[in-house]
């Protein structure tokens, strides 16, 4: 088990090394740092000198150097727009963030489950034709449209729900602010979530579905049935069980395209997160904030698919922790 | 898996034409008797051709610029009020024939579509017959790389890589090479779909006799690799095919909704949507939005239950294991 940590971590910090390379050249390529520091209205050879002085003219590598000392004490330089500390302008924005995804999950999760059951165990029912119909039209609407059309139907025809922001919020710690505790933030995070969950839906609705199908002709099943459990307990306690492999590992491959489509999510809603932000900073041509939201991203997505693969060993004991052949 | 491709070549071999011995495939018996294939792929049919001869159709040219009025802007359908016959789908934010303008967003979107999904074809072609045909080390190394690659997804790459370059290009320069950037960044974002399943089958075919008979015959690995082998991997190809183009589409759409896509005056249809979403959002004018994107889902949706038909057809093994 420690072996496989440690083997993860390594894996983990490799990928993170090679983020921030190409962010770096990212950073080392786009815009020109001095222009934002000292204007048009500087010599030549000033600039030059200032650009010794800043180290601008040194080799790759041994900027590279500097900016990865910088950035693991958590300097990773200042927004040219926000005049502050570009990490404290992304990490302000995590919350924003995470409540959607967090939204957006548990939709997935309470609807996913019983609709993929419910389409296992009754096959020829109307209604499962009616919920595999609608996932595949699910999956054929881009997020933005859905956003789109939630926003037309539930806020400019029936003025229902708010279209965009994130309501009042309420100071948590660590500058923290939740919409989770008003009526108002909640009301705005309706529509933002459900967007989200519909692109992510209808493929856990059919992955259940058919890992239940599965399940539930081998044997443990009939033999659980047959020892006359109650079919909710053979169903959710049994089978559900073995279903939920699969489902991790898909949840695991999706994270990165769930940061995607927070992006467009955001971007709909002008919901103040980080891929609101990020866009913003490219049209902003804000480099530093592109930088660090690059990173952080990264960082987020090295963290989240070592505790799937976690989570994966501990609950099937068949995965070899230790040994070469867990990767 | 190949049963369906080699009684039509036995058959046309027999002097049966090529029509009469397809229509007895198992494709075509299938076919047959699914309405949603027949449903899909008329539609499917129907909108290449109204995307192939858009020039013909379109009332107006959409890109010149002295085609259309600023005083027929956001004019309604026809079958609305205020509506006007010369503008059967309405007008958009500048006076634009919505019908016209569309014809020409869904040539660009099936266009992208293709040609990323022809570069993804290139590249996972070629890398999963090295992969599957080489095995250890390398196949190792570059089954590695797709994972990667996928856990990334193809979105999130896509969306950071046109930003960085948009950003660094200026927005005027780009618009000029949207197009070719989309393709390229779709087409080699998603390769690991056709790496992953052409190595998966190479692997299978290459315990099979006929690579061994062409190994003891002295032929070359690359003669084996695309001339044996190649073929015998058409069949899943062209199940997931449909559905790449599909997701193409889609990501091509949701990035120019971002404004990282096609330039609002050579619209494709996620432009198109993304420039009306503001007048939507007030209240007024839902039509430049909304018919853009019903068309949008239309166009993906049919693709998407010819690829489900497809999978059923060719390869009920893969139905589970894919998604």
């Amino acid at each position: 088990m420690l072996h496989f940590l440690l083997k993860r971590f390594m894996q983990g910090v490799m990928v993170m090394l090679v983020i921030s390379i190409i962010a770096f050249s990212i950073q080392d390529n786009l815009g020109d740092p001095l222009r934002e520091l000292v204007g048009q209205a500087v010599s030549e050879t000033e600039r030059q000198k200032l650009r010794d002085d800043l180290g601008l003219n040194d080799p790759f590598w041994t900027q590279y150097g500097r900016f990865l000392s910088n950035a693991v004490q958590g300097d990773f330089g200042t927004s040219y727009f926000f005049k502050e500390p570009a990490l404290n302008v992304v990490l302000n924005k995590l919350s924003a963030t995470l409540e959607l995804v967090f939204g957006a999950t548990l939709i997935i999760i309470v609807f996913s489950v019983p609709l993929g059951v419910y389409c296992a165990v009754h096959p020829q029912k109307w209604l499962t034709k009616f919920i595999l119909g609608w996932s595949i039209l699910g999956i054929s609407v881009p997020v933005f449209l859905t956003a789109i059309l939630l926003i037309y139907l539930f806020s400019v025809t029936l003025g229902w729900l708010p279209s965009y922001g994130r309501g009042d919020l309420v100071p948590m710690f660590w500058g923290w602010e939740t919409g989770f505790l008003t009526l108002d933030g909640l009301s705005h995070l309706v529509l933002p979530s459900i967007s989200l969950a519909s692109i992510m839906l209808p493929l856990f609705i059919r992955l259940i579905r058919s890992e239940m199908v599965e399940v539930l002709g081998s044997e443990y099943v009939r033999f659980a049935r047959a020892k006359g459990l109650k079919s909710t307990r053979v169903l959710y306690r049994h089978a559900l069980k073995n279903t939920l492999l699969p489902v991790i590992t898909v949840g695991g491959v999706q994270i990165g395209t769930m940061v995607a489509y927070t992006i467009l999510t955001e971007t709909v809603f002008q919901w103040p997160g980080m891929g609101f932000l990020f866009l913003e900073a490219v049209t902003r041509v804000d480099t530093p904030l592109i930088v660090t939201f690059l990173i952080v991203v990264g960082a987020i997505f090295v963290i989240v698919n070592t505790l799937v693969d976690l989570i994966y060993g501990l609950i099937n004991p068949t995965v070899r922790l230790t040994g070469d052949e867990s990767v | 898996m190949n049963n369906e491709v080699l009684p039509k070549e036995v058959l046309s071999q027999q002097g049966k034409s090529l029509w009469a011995s397809f229509q007895e495939t198992h494709f075509w018996w299938s076919f047959r008797r699914d309405k949603t294939a027949i449903f899909a792929s008329a539609v499917l049919g129907a909108m290449l051709i109204a995307a192939i001869l858009a020039p013909l159709l379109a009332s107006m040219n959409p890109y010149d610029l002295t085609a259309f009025d600023i005083l027929d802007s956001e004019l309604p359908p026809f079958w609305l009020e205020d509506g006007d016959e010369r503008f059967l789908l309405g007008t958009d934010a500048q006076g634009r024939d919505l019908l016209s303008t569309l014809l020409y967003g869904l040539r660009i979107s099936i266009s992208i579509g293709v040609f990323a999904v022809l570069l993804q074809l290139f590249l996972g072609i070629v890398i999963g017959l090295i992969a599957g045909y080489a095995g250890g080390q390398i196949d190792n190394f570059l089954m590695r790389m797709a994972d990667i690659q996928l856990s990334f997804s193809t979105m999130m790459v896509a969306i950071i890589v046109l930003a960085v370059f948009q950003a660094s290009f200026g927005v005027e320069l780009y618009s000029k090479w949207a197009m070719v950037m989309l393709i390229l960044v779709i087409g080699i974002a998603e390769w690991p779909q056709y790496a992953r399943t052409v190595r998966a089958c190479v692997l299978a075919e290459k315990k099979k006799e006929y690579v061994e008979a062409a190994k003891v015959m002295g032929f070359g690995p690359f003669r084996i690799m695309f001339k044996h082998i190649l073929p015998n991997t058409l069949s899943p190809i062209l199940v997931i095919s449909t559905v790449q183009v599909a997701n193409a589409i889609i990501s091509e759409a949701a990035l120019s909704f971002l404004g990282l896509g096609m330039p609002p005056d050579k619209p494709s249809l996620g432009s198109m949507i993304s420039s009306g979403f503001e007048y939507i959002v007030s209240g007024h004018s839902w039509w430049i939005s909304l018919i853009p994107g019903i068309v949008l889902v239309l166009l993906v949706l049919v693709m998407n239950l010819m690829g489900d038909f497809l999978r059923d057809v060719f390869n009920p093994k893969l139905y589970k294991s894919h998604e």
